[in-house]
Order: structure tokens, then sequence, then C-alpha cells
């Protein structure tokens, strides 16, 4: 199952960042932060020990089920009097929560998480970028694997000159995609398929910010 | 291979001389003399000199600007260009600059991963590959058209190269990887620094197969070792780079003080066994801050005086 994958801020940023703010809620989410042990139940006590020992009072905290969800904003409203107490909601969500809670909530929000990447956990407490949602996938055509996503230089013609016993140029420790995707069309017998020239990419295929209305082409059809 | 430029070194590799070219890094600062000090250097030895684009991704004055140093002082520049760094708008808007000032050949390059410069943390861009700005700049110059289709008011007449590292593996698709560069308009090649010349040999019999030899001119890569710690950097930390052990152990078995010139004798007896290669058609001399030994290099394999045009 995908997951948003967050990292914690560094705690001096965390400060700065709600430098003048003395009363704090928090806030944590129980689906993916609750899994990458950055947004559950342990952390926010943790982080609720980190805030009182630098003098801030934790008006309170909660983990809601999902955070991106729009029942989040019902789901806190039966904290509203420690909320209103708090000055700032600090968010141990991804960025998702983070953005629903901002548009619910009349508050001022602080994130203290990082997010990374959107990927799968692939091992106990290891997560990998799987793909980066890049609009045009190409992996029809690369045995499953994406190198947009696994190549470091996100190359779709092929690897660079840099590959060493099968390893990124970058880090020996990461496999280069393209010997990954070489070595599974050879086992398909489909090594003719990395011959094709992959034109330029469309990123218009992923407009900043991107957006899909599926309503829209049924408007259309109607206006016909 | 008909000419289709007013590229210096288009018409030496037409004309069936081996070519011979060499390269200068720019200078982390703005001081022209940095460039015009390292042209004179090898100005009469070579037939062109292509200007490094931030190498390593260490940040330096554009390769464009140096080339244009190079125009100024007569001399015939390659413009390398990496993907690294541009989109597309701003390739396509360097390849016009370049033109403007008759630039006529152009390298281009995926580029090192910026994590090995002076800003591992910037963005890496990517928006084409080496192989799309090979179509790119065939597409400009053949067809007279951007890559959005809008036609081009006096095209660029560039001749077009790419590099090649016969050494990477998986070693067997390096030669198919050849051949994708060559349908994509590659027209000459400049390889990765050739020590393992066993190797090399076996990739230029594979390129022989594919008759890849009569659709592009192959430049071999050569780098004098300056020492024996080079050539163990060269070995064990370059990406890409194969340094055969007895060519170490060579270098290594010299006095040091007799070291650098060992290196330079090593280089000489690769381009003298790689001058009968059939189809390499000219070589790239890569003297890493060390262009003053150029000449000598040229001189002591024959290629010297160059022929003209």
């Amino acid at each position: 199952m995908i997951r948003s994958i967050t990292q914690q801020k560094p705690l001096e940023e965390i400060d700065e960042l709600l430098k003048g703010l003395g009363r704090v809620f928090l806030i944590g989410c129980g689906t993916c932060t609750t899994l990458t042990h950055t947004g559950g139940e342990p952390e926010l006590s943790t982080m609720r020990e980190n805030l009182t020992g630098v003098g801030k009072l934790v008006t309170g905290q909660v983990v809601v089920p999902v955070a991106c969800d729009n029942l989040t904003g019902e789901i806190i409203k039966d904290y509203g009097g420690q909320i209103d107490q708090a000055n700032v909601l600090l968010v141990m969500s991804c960025a998702f929560g983070v953005q629903t809670i901002a548009s619910q909530l009349k508050k001022m929000v602080v994130p203290a998480l990082n997010t990374m990447f959107i990927g799968k956990e692939t091992g106990m407490g290891r997560f990998n970028e799987i793909c980066t949602q890049c609009g045009t996938c190409i992996i029809g055509e690369t045995g499953g694997i994406c190198p947009v996503t696994s190549c470091h230089k996100g190359l779709v013609n092929g690897p660079c000159g840099g590959t060493d016993k099968g390893k990124c140029e970058i880090d020996s420790n990461r496999d280069c995609a393209w010997t990954l995707i070489y070595n599974r069309m050879k086992e398909l017998g489909r090594l003719d398929s990395i011959k094709k020239f992959q034109k330029p990419r469309n990123h218009h295929g992923e407009p900043m910010p991107g957006r899909v209305d599926l309503t829209e082409k049924t408007q259309e059809a109607t206006a016909k | 291979m008909s000419e289709k430029t007013s590229s210096k070194l288009e018409r030496i590799l037409a004309s069936g001389n081996l070519a011979v070219t060499s390269e200068c890094g720019p200078p982390r600062g703005t001081d022209p003399e940095a460039i015009i000090e390292k042209a004179n250097l090898i100005k009469d030895y070579v037939d062109a000199i292509n200007i490094t684009d931030n190498q390593t991704s260490v940040t330096r004055m554009c390769s464009l600007a140096a080339c244009i140093r190079l125009k100024l002082m007569g001399l015939e520049p390659v413009l390398q260009m990496v993907t690294r760094d541009r989109n597309r708008i701003a390739l396509q808007s360097d390849i016009l600059g370049a033109a403007s000032f008759d630039i006529n050949n152009m390298l281009c390059l995926s580029g090192d991963h910026q994590s090995f410069g002076d800003c591992a943390a910037g963005q890496n861009v990517h928006d084409l590959d080496s192989m799309q700005l090979l179509q790119l700049v065939r597409k400009m110059r053949d067809e007279g058209k951007f890559l959005g289709g809008d036609e081009i008011k006096r095209p660029p007449k560039m001749f077009v190269g790419a590099a090649a590292n016969p050494f990477a593996d998986p070693f067997e698709i390096r030669v198919p990887r050849l051949a994708k560069k060559v349908a994509a308009g590659a027209e000459f090649i400049q390889t990765q620094c050739i020590y393992n010349l066993d190797k090399f040999e076996k990739w230029m019999e594979g390129v022989r197969e594919r008759g890849l030899h009569e659709k592009v001119h192959i430049l071999a890569g050569v780098t004098p070792f300056k020492s024996a710690g080079m050539a163990r950097y060269m070995k064990n930390r370059v990406p890409g780079m194969d340094v055969p052990d007895d060519v170490v152990k060579r270098m290594a078995d010299t006095p040091k003080e007799k070291q650098a010139e060992e290196g330079i004798n090593i280089c000489v007896e690769s381009i003298q066994r790689l001058k009968e290669v059939e189809g390499v058609h000219g070589f790239h001399v890569m003297a890493i801050e060390w262009e003053e030994k150029v000449p000598g290099i040229i001189e002591r394999t024959g290629l010297y005086p160059r022929p003209e045009v």
C-alpha cells in the first residue's frame, strides 16, 4: 500500500517556526505518519515533552484517523476548547493533512514534518519511492521498472556512462535502474523494446498544481 | 558522411585524416586569460577544442562564453552541453546563441550528477536527456525547426557529437547504445578515457559488426596519468572508468619523479596502438589541467603537423 513518506524537521527548525507562539495544540495522523513513526501517538508524546522542555504549553493533542480526509475537520471539533486556547496547531501529518487542516480551521498551522515522497514500505522501517507521478507513464516499455523515478538522472533513453557493476555512480548501495531494466527485458526476451526512442516528456501531463476534473468531459459531451 | 556544416572538425574527418581534439575546463572565475592561456598551449596541435560544461557539476564559467572566447582567437571550439542544468527552452536558446557566433560543433551530454559538485542540493533538470538533445540539434539544423515546430530563421549549423563509454556495464548494452545515439543524430563520438585497450578493441569489433564505424566518426579518448595516485584514483573513484591492474602497477612501479613521464609514455603507446584500429577516426586528448603536455603527445604519435583543409 502506498504511503506519504515523511521525516521530522530538526527541532531547531520547529522551535524557530513556533517562535512567539507559546500555546500549542498537537495533531498526528493514524494512517501514514503512524506507519512511518513520525506522527503517531508515541511521536506526539515525545514532541509534547520536547515542547514542554522549551517552555511551551501544550493545550491538547489528538491523532486523527486520516488527516487528509475531509472528515478531519468534524473530528477535531470535539477538541474545540483545547484548540481555541492554542495559538498554533503543530501538525505531525504529511503536507496533505496539514493543508486539509489549514483549510478547515481558522488557525495558524505549522508542519512538524517534511513530506518526502509517496512511497512504499519495502522492509521493516524502509521506505522507497516507486513512482514520482510524472503523468506520462512509460513502464510498459521498461519491464515495469520506472527509470523516471529509479534513475537518479531520470533518464528515459538508456543508462548514462556512470554505471558501476550494476550500481549507480552516485551511490554504490543503489542499483542502476537501467541495469535492472536491461536484465528484466533480457529475461522477458524483449530487449528490442529499450531501443525505442522516448520522446521529450510532456511535463504538461503534470501541470503544477495537478488537477484532474472528471466532470469536464461530461460537461463537454452535454454541450455538444 | 557528406559535409553539412562549416565545421573544420567535420572537414578533417571527411577528408579521411585522423582528427585530433583536446579540451579545456573553464575557470572558476571571470578571468578570460585562464581560457586564452590554455588554448594557446594547444592550438597548433589540435583541430578543435572542447570546452567542458560545468564538469563534475562544479560551477564554472559557462561553456558558451568560453567557446566565444576561442572563436575570437580564431580557433575551433566544441561546445559541450549537458542536460543537467537547463530545460528545453534554455538549451534551444543557447544553441541559437552559439550558432550566432558560428560555433560549429556541439557535444551532447547528460552530465555528471549534481551530487558530485559544489551544489549537491541543486535540482537536476534533465528535461531532455542526451539522446533527445542530439535529436533536437539535428531537428533544428536539418529541418530548421524548433522542438515546438515553429520555423527557425537562419537555423544553426552544428556538427553534432556525443560521448560513449565502452567500459560501463552491462558491456553488452554499449554497442546498441552507440547505435541509438547514431540513429538519434550523432555524427562524431568522443569516448571515455581508454586504458583497457583490449576491451576497447572488443567494443570496436561490435561497432564494426553493425557497420556503425561507417556512420559515425569515433574519436578515441585518452588521458595521461600525472602520477600513480591519479591512476589509482581513476580506477577506484571515477564511475565508469576501467583502469586495468597492470596499468596501475606500471605507474606504481615507476619512481615518483619519473611517473609523469611514464604517464605520457602510456598515453603515447595507447594512441599508437589505437591508430591501427579500424573505425578509429581520431583522438580526443584530455590532459586534465595539464594542457602543456598535449603538444608533446601529438608530436610523438606522428599526428603533427595538423592537416590544412
